[in-house]
């Protein structure tokens, strides 16, 4: 269910990294509580994210929910097509990336949950 | 873990029901409720287009009864009681001297002399307070909190007639809108309202909370062929906000006049004094220097209940309820707003976390279902 590829956060986002980019989105536990996404609010390119900080917003009919930066870095794009069709967050959440980044501190994805672990978190 | 400060969620008589069926349970208005079972928008359109089923027991219901009911109900209630005749319901609202709403209700009259108000989950207890002072003011009629005699279902959606009239010998098709009637349905004693909260055409059912899981149960089976699936909370609230109807403590409150509300329609101007008629009379005279406007975005994003609204950078009122809408698919909403910028097709702005974004005065509802 949680693969190993990537690590997890706390805060139910998932990041691949591979090399210096790191690519980010949401798990399928945090797409299955929001229920269907309706709106994702994207932050700029070029803009320089520190671990933990607020990158964007994802919304769903019923709820607002923030997106947290799993590892510090500079965003080098971010996936424009989710502003036509949110709904592949809820489809497809470990194949649809929301930002990829340079990481600028390798040493952070250590810290974070391997796929057992974030299985342990949701219980 | 229970916090001791916080007393504990009431739960419905299908509370076990909705959590057989897998519901996501959240409080709300102090019930344990369900806000969806198989997702929020699948809910909303089979409501459109089929039918759904809702458990909304949490609603109170307070009777009111003596030979001086009618007079107790239209010193309360800002509509005209008097117009209904038995086996009518009405819709208003409860009114402060200022003539902004304690709640807004449904009032039955069950007979010459006796009156069933539905009330707002989260308001029993206020409401209740507030009816029995002023009905012990009247001369004789007495108030009884009767919420726990009460389950209440709502079945909702064009297929309503087919997936109820199987079970029940009262005529569906000649009680009229706005219209109840008791009879059994399953074989269980009811009462069968011709009314709703999403736009659609619905019955509302009032059964004894022993034997309502008898009548959810039915009502599933006779609905399974025609699409009617449960309906949790999150749907009600994008169904009755695309048909425009207003949500206490969003749309009003007590800060809020059933004026700037826009429901004039329910004031009974000429009837004789109910609480709040002079102020409502000197508003009306005057006229309103704010109201609830329909609005849809126009930039991306959804403006939700309580962000700021601005004109020429200046802050001047506030979302009341917003959503994405699962059959219009738009970003609407509700919002209170300065006369002066109240008109459809103004443009203003949300603030939407720290952003801008532009949104346009549309007139209400947002949806109106076609009658046959």
């Amino acid at each position: 269910m949680y693969p190993d590829d990537r690590k997890y956060t706390k805060d139910h986002e998932w990041v691949l990294i591979a090399g210096d980019e790191a690519k980010i989105g949401i798990t399928d536990y945090a797409q299955a509580q929001l229920g269907e996404v309706v709106y994702v609010e994207l932050p700029e390119v070029g803009r320089t994210l520190k671990q933990g900080e607020i990158f964007g917003t994802i919304e769903s009919v019923k709820a607002v929910s923030e997106l947290f930066c799993p590892v510090s870095g500079e965003v080098t794009a971010v996936n424009t097509a989710l502003a036509d069709q949110p709904e592949t967050v809820n489809t497809a959440p470990h194949d649809t990336w929301i930002v990829t980044l340079k990481v600028s501190e390798a040493s952070e994805g250590a810290g974070l949950l391997d796929g057992a672990a974030y299985t342990a978190l949701l219980g | 873990m229970t916090d001791a400060t916080v007393p504990a969620l009431k739960k419905t008589a299908l509370h076990a029901r909705h959590v057989a069926l897998g519901a996501r349970m959240v409080p709300f208005g102090g019930w344990e409720m369900p806000l969806e079972y198989g997702g929020l928008s699948s809910e909303h359109m089979a409501v459109r287009t089929a039918a759904g089923l809702f458990d909304v027991s949490h609603m109170g219901e307070i009777e009111v009864a003596g030979a001086d009911a009618l007079a107790a109900i239209q010193r309360i209630s800002c509509n005209d009681a008097s117009k209904l005749q038995i086996g009518q319901a009405q819709y208003s609202a409860l009114t402060t001297a200022e003539g902004t709403i304690v709640d807004d209700l449904l009032v039955y009259r069950l007979a010459d002399d006796h009156f069933l108000l539905v009330v707002n989950a989260a308001n029993i207890a206020k409401d209740y307070r507030w009816i029995a002072d002023a009905v012990g003011t009247v001369g004789d009629a007495v108030a009884v909190n009767a919420s726990s005699r009460y389950a209440l279902l709502a079945v909702q959606g064009p297929a309503t007639v087919e997936v109820v009239q199987p079970l029940t010998g009262v005529e569906l098709s000649e009680l009229k809108y706005y219209w109840f009637a008791t009879g059994e349905v399953a074989g269980q004693r009811v009462t069968l309202s011709r009314t709703g909260y999403t736009g659609e055409d619905g019955v509302e059912i009032f059964v004894a909370p022993q034997v309502a899981d008898v009548v959810w149960q039915a009502l599933t089976e006779s609905g399974a062929s025609l699409g009617l699936v449960p309906a949790g909370l999150g749907a009600r609230d994008t169904l009755r906000l695309e048909a425009a109807m207003r949500l206490y403590g969003n749309d009003m409150d007590e800060r809020t006049t059933v004026l700037e509300a826009g429901l004039g329609w329910i004031v009974g101007w000429d009837k004789a004094d109910f609480i709040g008629r002079d102020a409502l009379r000197r508003q009306k005279a005057d006229g309103v220097a704010r109201k609830i406007v329909g609005f849809e975005m126009i930039d991306k994003g959804i403006g939700r209940a309580g962000y700021e609204t601005f004109v020429g950078g200046k802050a001047v009122g506030r979302v009341t309820s917003g959503t994405q809408t699962p059959f219009l698919k738009k970003a609407i909403g509700m919002a209170l707003m300065p006369i002066a910028h109240a008109t459809p097709e103004t443009e203003f702005e949300v603030e939407i976390r720290g952003r801008r974004a532009r949104a346009r005065v549309v007139p209400m509802p947002f949806y109106k279902r076609r009658r046959s």
